[in-house]
């Protein structure tokens, strides 16, 4: 038995690629057509709420920005895992007795948000807030992270 | 009956102004209706709601929170909201109240009395 090396087949001619670009287009202009564009968010249709996030970075912090209206502040949950940061809750309906939805487009239900921080933070120093539906939580560095000026004795 | 939840696009468009266009719900109740409309960073001051030819344009003009450093992932948008509704002729424009918290903007607006349903009690 040998062991030879992977070698990756031949890459099969593909379309010229302004064929792709013209389906691309194609495609993008679908979703270009007034009624998608004037519909808000219409991908979240499919993939539940994705509340947008921000994230900030200065020379002691990181600072992630979260768009969440309209929930209980005892409805957030923050947690920090192996260097990825979650937001994570639960927006209820209010009582629907005897109401009935004409239109619902905002998102109720169990919502999760993750993302990776591109340092180290130190997890017990994490502090948030929560203010006219926005969301912001602030993540020191952890020491070792933090740019050092060393003297030359 | 279904007027409210009617949109006036061709008024979005006419603006030069870029506005974003918030979700929303409409909740229909025996009272009244219940519109919800998420503005996220708009605070009572920068609420701006008016109603003009029957119809219903909420504005919200956000004051995001400064944050020190670099900007190393962008999913917000900065523009304002913008969202307008046409008043079904069944609600009392005089008596519709608004509220915001955390940037969820609600407003109740009741049925004028004569729409409101009605037992008739046969003498």
């Amino acid at each position: 038995m040998s062991l030879i090396r992977y070698q990756a087949p031949e890459l099969t001619p593909w379309p010229a690629p302004d064929r792709w670009n013209t389906l691309r287009d194609e495609l993008n202009s679908f979703f270009e057509l007034p009624l998608w564009s004037s519909f808000p968010r219409a991908g979240q249709l499919f993939t539940g709420w994705s509340p947008a996030l921000d994230l900030h970075q200065s020379t002691d912090n990181i600072v992630a920005v979260v768009e969440l209206p309209g929930m209980r502040k005892e409805e957030i949950e923050i947690s920090l895992h192996d260097g990825t940061l979650t937001i994570s809750g639960e927006r209820k309906r209010e009582s629907t007795d005897g109401e009935k939805a004409e239109r619902t487009e905002r998102y109720v239900g169990v919502f999760r948000r993750s993302i990776a921080l591109p340092t180290r933070v130190d997890a017990s120093k994490v502090s948030a807030t929560y203010h006219d539906g926005i969301l912001i939580v602030t993540l020191p560095k952890a020491e070792e992270v933090k740019p050092k000026q060393i003297q030359v004795s | 009956m279904n007027t409210l939840t009617r949109e006036n696009r061709d008024a979005d468009r006419a603006q030069t102004e870029q506005f974003i266009v918030p979700p929303s719900s409409v909740i229909e109740g025996s009272d009244g209706y219940t519109l919800e409309v998420e503005m996220p960073g708009v605070n009572k001051d920068a609420l701006d709601i008016s109603i003009e030819n029957n119809e219903l344009t909420i504005i919200g003009r956000r004051s995001l929170p400064k944050i020190e450093g670099t900007l190393i992932h962008h999913e917000s948008r900065p523009e304002n909201f913008r969202r307008t509704f046409e008043l079904d002729p069944s609600i009392g424009a005089n008596k519709i109240s608004a509220k915001i918290e955390q940037g969820l903007v609600t407003l109740t607006l009741p049925k004028a009395e004569h729409v409101k349903p009605r037992k008739i009690t046969v003498s």
